[in-house]
């Protein structure tokens, strides 16, 4: 109880200070007409209260409140975020699992998964929204798709770390007991990854929100938070505060998913304290 | 040569090379080790030790020679899992339980749940460590670990059990008293060991005969049966015919080649 106490303290005392530079260098820098890095004034910086009190405005007149509209908007987006780091996991894992098992393909594959992540994601939007779309799949899903291009990365990467990283007397443990490549891989290798799965998780989910906000525009889906942050885009030199309030919206969506993934970790992996970092 | 009846391991004219050839690692060994036997491996590092464990466990291949274990080949006498094996780290899987890590074997041989439980029981009451069953590796003692390792080993029944260094990296006082279990685990069990390890005390107190090996290329320099009273006691150890064997074993590891033995008779081979 102590220690959440502390975090919460700690966490409270980070945001203020955040508050306290921006409305400082806000301050300063209307005061004294500063032009570098940046000028400041109320478009490139709006106060901290306002960007706050526009989600609890209409955006429109007589809309709802902007609030209510980033709160669809980002149930849509996470839909299509939660999809989108399932496949990158699923095929992620299924690339390690096949590295694994073979020097060769893994000798031969790894260049070509690493130059995939060169690729811009912008530049292949169009190619899986349009290719999709002419066999029937929604526009979501290509999105979805287009998210888990950047999500399998880290978990085919790390996964193959932790494949690889089983003690190699745990190998030999598991022949004596005549246990062949499957059993070895499902008894031992799969659960040695755990960990390492983990880590690549916590990466790949925020990454799941970047892609699918990145690639919603791709695929002109107005429902989502990529949507709205390029229709706030246009307006932004006349309510500026309306694309930094989705702008939060967007990284808390991040931060939530990496928070539930955090808190599956440590109901799923068992390891010595030491595995913790 | 061929096997005798009562003989749970035969090893004819085994020899290793790695490298392609560049380091021999075994050369020329013939052993034959019998039913009930317990018998030590000794020799400094690099004698192959731990290498001729791992072929009669078919975990490596030599390059020549046969190997026989309860009359069929090495590979079909693991594939019938005919023996269980330990080694110097307890090699226990983190994310499962004490009861699961001795459970793994039983899962692998398809037994259903009930009979697990009742042998996992069996086992904990075997090793001493009844009250233990849900914690975690990393919440026990070394001493302890390998207990848990020496209880998986033995879940299956195994009539051979082969084991490396087992409690090379145990402090003396639980070196000991481990030493004590062992005995007594192999008298109630019946089983045949085989025991690698570099301490000539060891050797003596637990073994039925002692196969002293020397290095390069490692091979049997001699073998020596140790006539002490059976079952053995913690007071052998003062005994005057135990000396006489200790000095007996570290002559001949001498003889072996081994001028340097004594300093070689550091822990080693961890990696082997």
């Amino acid at each position: 109880m102590r220690q959440v106490l502390k975090r919460v303290g700690v966490f409270l005392l980070v945001l203020a200070a955040l508050w306290a530079v921006w409305e400082g260098w806000h301050a300063i820098g209307t005061e004294f007409d500063l032009t570098w890095p940046f000028p400041v004034n109320d478009v490139t910086m709006p106060h901290l209260h306002r960007i706050v009190q526009s989600l609890f405005e209409p955006a429109q007149i007589n809309g709802p409140w902007l609030i209510d509209i980033l709160w669809h908007d980002s149930l849509f987006t996470a839909k299509e975020c939660i999809v989108g780091f399932a496949l990158g996991v699923v095929i992620g894992f299924g690339i390690a699992v096949a590295l694994s098992q073979s020097r060769l393909l893994e000798r031969g594959l790894i260049p070509y998964i690493v130059a995939s992540q060169t690729v811009p994601l912008l530049a292949i939007a169009p190619m899986v929204v349009v290719g999709l779309g002419t066999k029937g799949v929604k526009d979501w899903i290509s999105v979805s798709v287009l998210a888990a291009y950047l999500t399998f990365f880290p978990v085919a990467v790390n996964g193959l770390r932790g494949l690889q990283a089983a003690d190699p007397r745990a190998v030999e443990l598991m022949r004596s007991y005549a246990a062949g490549r499957w059993r070895i891989l499902w008894k031992l290798q799969v659960p040695t990854s755990l960990p390492y799965l983990f880590s690549a998780f916590r990466i790949a989910a925020p990454l799941a929100v970047v892609g699918a906000i990145i690639s919603e525009p791709a695929a002109s889906i107005q429902g989502g938070l990529g949507g709205a942050i390029v229709n706030f885009n246009q307006y932004y030199s006349i309510e500026p505060q309306e694309l930094w309030a989705t702008n939060i919206v967007a990284a808390l969506l991040g931060i939530t998913f990496f928070v539930v993934v955090v808190l599956v970790e440590k109901l799923v992996v068992r390891r010595a304290p030491e595995h913790y970092a | 040569m061929s096997a005798p009846v009562d003989s749970v391991v035969t090893l004819e004219q085994i020899s290793k090379q790695f490298a392609h050839g560049k380091t021999v690692a075994l050369q020329g060994i013939d052993l034959s080790i019998e039913r009930g036997e317990f018998v030590s491996l000794i020799g400094p590092s690099g004698c192959g030790k731990s290498t001729l464990l791992r072929i009669i466990g078919d975990l490596i291949e030599p390059s020549e020679g046969r190997v026989t274990v309860h009359g069929k080949s090495a590979h079909q006498a693991r594939l019938d899992r005919d023996y269980g094996i330990v080694f110097q780290h307890a090699v226990l899987y983190d994310w499962r339980t004490v009861s699961k890590n001795i459970s793994l074997p039983l899962e692998m041989l398809g037994w259903d749940r009930g009979r697990r439980a009742a042998r996992i029981k069996e086992m904990l009451e075997l090793v001493e460590l009844t009250g233990f069953e849900s914690h975690h590796p990393w919440q026990l003692s070394g001493g302890m670990q390998q207990r848990v390792a020496i209880a998986r080993a033995l879940s299956f029944s195994p009539a051979l059990l082969l084991m490396d260094e087992p409690f090379g990296a145990l402090d003396e006082m639980t070196r000991e008293r481990l030493n004590m279990e062992l005995l007594r685990i192999w008298d109630e069990t019946g089983s045949t060991i085989v025991f690698v390890t570099h301490s000539i005390a060891e050797a003596v107190f637990l073994s039925t005969r002692v196969v002293v090996m020397s290095p390069r290329p490692g091979r049997v320099s001699e073998v020596l049966e140790i006539d002490l009273a059976q079952p053995r006691t913690a007071e052998l150890r003062e005994d005057p015919r135990y000396f006489e064997l200790v000095t007996q074993v570290r002559e001949a590891l001498a003889r072996g080649g081994a001028d340097s033995a004594f300093e070689e008779l550091a822990p080693e081979e961890g990696g082997e």
